[in-house]
């Protein structure tokens, strides 16, 4: 169970990296979850996988399954989904702004060079 | 003794919630809005007496007993920074009141900026790895908060590269720390620093030591992690870019400074060697950035990512006078860029903008103004007698004495280089004739003279009280580095004297016992 739940973390997380290499801000924000899904999974796998529970904080390190790993991860999956929740209406809200989701397109902040260094001012806001 | 480290928390997080209350009541929310920045700065200067008269002060919440509850630890180091963090909260509450409209965006200000001072607190105070990631998660979703409030296209385009690369770091930072507790069995960062040293896997812990190098260094904006910083600070609101400036990233060094004193020691040959690579060249690569960029706020984004490298060649160095460098650099960096930050919106507010090619004339406009940019501006470059002199020259002896010459003198060319820029915003902002199609500076109203200018002379004025009377903080800083070095007191305050005896020093030499 353990060389399986592995192998899926590992899967996991080279679909988020393969993801999170595209260009496109919703593929990124997608890979983004899995790499949190990944990690969480992580996390339950080393806390052991059995079906006794007790906290190996508690009793010292035995085979037994560990319940605070179990305990982190909840709290972890709450704050990556709220997380996870506010990147899709970051991105959604970049999208009507900016008008693409291509992340190469977006030059907003950091304006390409012209041959008038000082001409185009990036921040873009009234003083 | 339970509140009085629990306070620089509970205080801005409070003052969070209430100022959330008086969205829209503009006066009220302001004053409690100060009062509470008063308020922290009292808590943490409590905390800080309470520290330096007896040692280190360490809170079990909830009566439950370490390693088992959560636990809130004030050393010499966590003390300082967070005094730190309430006086440049201080100073930005009162730089909003003139730099914001009283309208729309300053109602959403307050409570942002009192949750970033309680995460940033709550990451310095934090006694356990985990809370240590959930603080500095409370910190990433305000900052990305602060950062988009406002929407502009810039705004929203440096946001997502700054949420981007943030949540990749927090998700790095959870499976390291799930990775420890999965060998160790223990998140108590006292608990951890005895445990590890029973690990007999020495391998897989150097394994975890570089995961948490690349999640804290995304944090810290650490050569090469750092693309998101220079992309980000230089749109928000001045107020705001001043306190991410001075804050955000030094909360990343605080990280690594104490998981790299207190948990991965076993391995100091390497790690400690990848940390001094890194060290030197975020130092180049921020300095020559800087020297690439024409705009006031552009080139001091980039100097935060130069000047990290030399709080981290202290952390690299690991010995005592290298620490004491760091923490002595780390306190005058934070003071010392949240001002320069100030200065620029200022300069941009007085000068009318804050491209080099399009400000001049303004030592014969705004003289206070020269002296007010002069006194940090030289104090970044490391010119004596400013704080940064003593900065530099305790890293850089600190380097001589253990043989490393390529970081000390990598370390003189960058402060060069940072007074090339200084001289650079000097000559072109202050000295150069006023271009013909700018305009000419604007004498500063009374409430703008006072609010915009009253943080910038506060601040000036620590830098220079830390340049001129070094020696208190030398002491200080002097403490915290010991504290670092030698955990045993960090442990017995936590775990009790007991336990402590297991502490010691950590292991001498690199490579460890198990190579």
């Amino acid at each position: 169970m353990e060389l399986i739940n592995a192998a899926l973390v590992g899967v996991l997380m080279a679909s988020s990296v393969y993801l999170m290499l595209s260009p496109n801000l919703v593929r990124f924000v997608l890979g983004l979850a899995l790499l949190s899904h990944a990690a969480n999974l992580l996390i339950f796998t080393g806390g052991g996988i059995t079906s006794s529970i007790t906290s190996r904080a508690a009793v010292g390190a035995t085979a037994e399954s560990d319940s605070l790993a179990q305990a982190l991860i909840l709290t972890a999956i709450v704050i990556s989904f709220s997380l996870f929740t506010f990147a899709l209406v970051l991105a959604f809200r970049t999208y009507e702004t900016l008008e693409t989701v291509d992340t190469d397109a977006m030059r907003a902040a950091e304006p390409e060079p012209s041959g008038h260094p000082g001409r185009t001012d990036p921040s873009g806001q009234p003083s | 003794m339970t509140w009085l480290v629990a306070g620089p928390i509970v205080v801005p997080l409070s003052a969070a919630v209430v100022t959330g209350f008086l969205m829209g009541y503009g006066g009220i929310q302001r004053l409690v809005s100060l009062c509470s920045g008063i308020a922290l700065f009292g808590t943490a200067t409590a905390l800080l007496t309470n520290v330096w008269n007896e040692g280190v002060t360490a809170a079990q919440i909830g009566n439950w007993p370490s390693p088992f509850g959560i636990t809130l630890v004030a050393d010499h180091l966590s003390a300082v920074l967070v005094l730190i963090t309430a006086i440049i909260a201080l100073a930005a509450i009162v730089y909003s009141f003139e730099d914001i409209e009283r309208r729309g965006l300053a109602t959403v200000l307050h409570p942002l900026l009192h949750a970033l001072m309680a995460g940033v607190c709550g990451a310095f105070l934090a006694g356990d790895i985990f809370n240590l990631y959930v603080w500095f998660e409370v910190m990433l979703i305000a900052s990305i908060g602060l950062l988009v409030v406002g929407g502009t296209r810039a705004q929203l385009d440096a946001s997502v590269r700054y949420a981007a690369l943030s949540l990749i770091a927090t998700t790095l930072l959870l499976t390291g720390i799930g990775l420890l507790y999965g060998l160790t069995g223990t998140l108590n960062m006292a608990d951890l620093h005895l445990r590890v040293q029973e690990v007999e896997n020495e391998g897989l812990l150097t394994v975890i030591a570089v995961i948490f190098i690349v999640a804290f260094g995304i944090k810290s904006a650490v050569f090469p992690l750092f693309f998101w910083l220079p992309a980000s600070y230089h749109t928000p609101k001045v107020t705001v870019s001043a306190v991410f400036s001075g804050l955000l990233t030094k909360v990343g060094v605080y990280a690594l400074m104490r998981v790299f004193t207190l948990i991965f020691t076993n391995d100091i040959g390497y790690t400690h060697e990848i940390l001094l690579w890194v060290a030197g060249f975020t130092m180049v690569t921020g300095v020559l950035g800087a020297a690439s960029r024409n705009d006031l706020r552009r080139i001091l984004s980039f100097h935060i990512v130069s000047q990290i490298g030399y709080m981290i060649m202290g952390l690299a160095l690991y010995t005592p006078l290298g620490l004491l460098g760091g923490i002595f650099y780390t306190v005058h960096h934070i003071i010392v860029k949240a001002n320069l930050f100030f200065v620029a919106g200022a300069i941009r507010r007085f000068g009318g903008s804050s491209r080099l090619a399009r400000l001049g004339g303004l030592y014969r406009d705004a003289p206070l103004l020269a002296a007010l940019f002069f006194i940090p501006a030289f104090s970044l470059a490391g010119f004596p007698p400013l704080s940064g002199f003593w900065a530099k020259f305790l890293l850089i002896r600190a380097s001589m004495d253990v043989h490393e010459y390529a970081i000390a003198a990598t370390a003189l060319a960058v402060g060069l280089l940072t007074a090339y820029s200084m001289t650079k915003i000097w000559l072109n902002a202050f000295w150069k004739g006023r271009p013909e199609d700018a305009m000419p500076a604007r004498q500063p109203s009374r409430s703008e003279g006072f609010f915009l200018l009253a943080p910038v002379v506060g601040l000036a004025a620590i830098t220079l009280a830390i340049g001129l009377y070094v020696q208190p903080f030398y002491e200080l800083a002097e403490r915290a580095a010991e504290e670092l070095m030698h955990p045993a007191e960090y442990v017995g305050a936590v775990l009790g004297e007991d336990a402590a005896r297991g502490a010691g020093p950590s292991p001498a030499g690199p490579g460890g016992s198990g190579n």
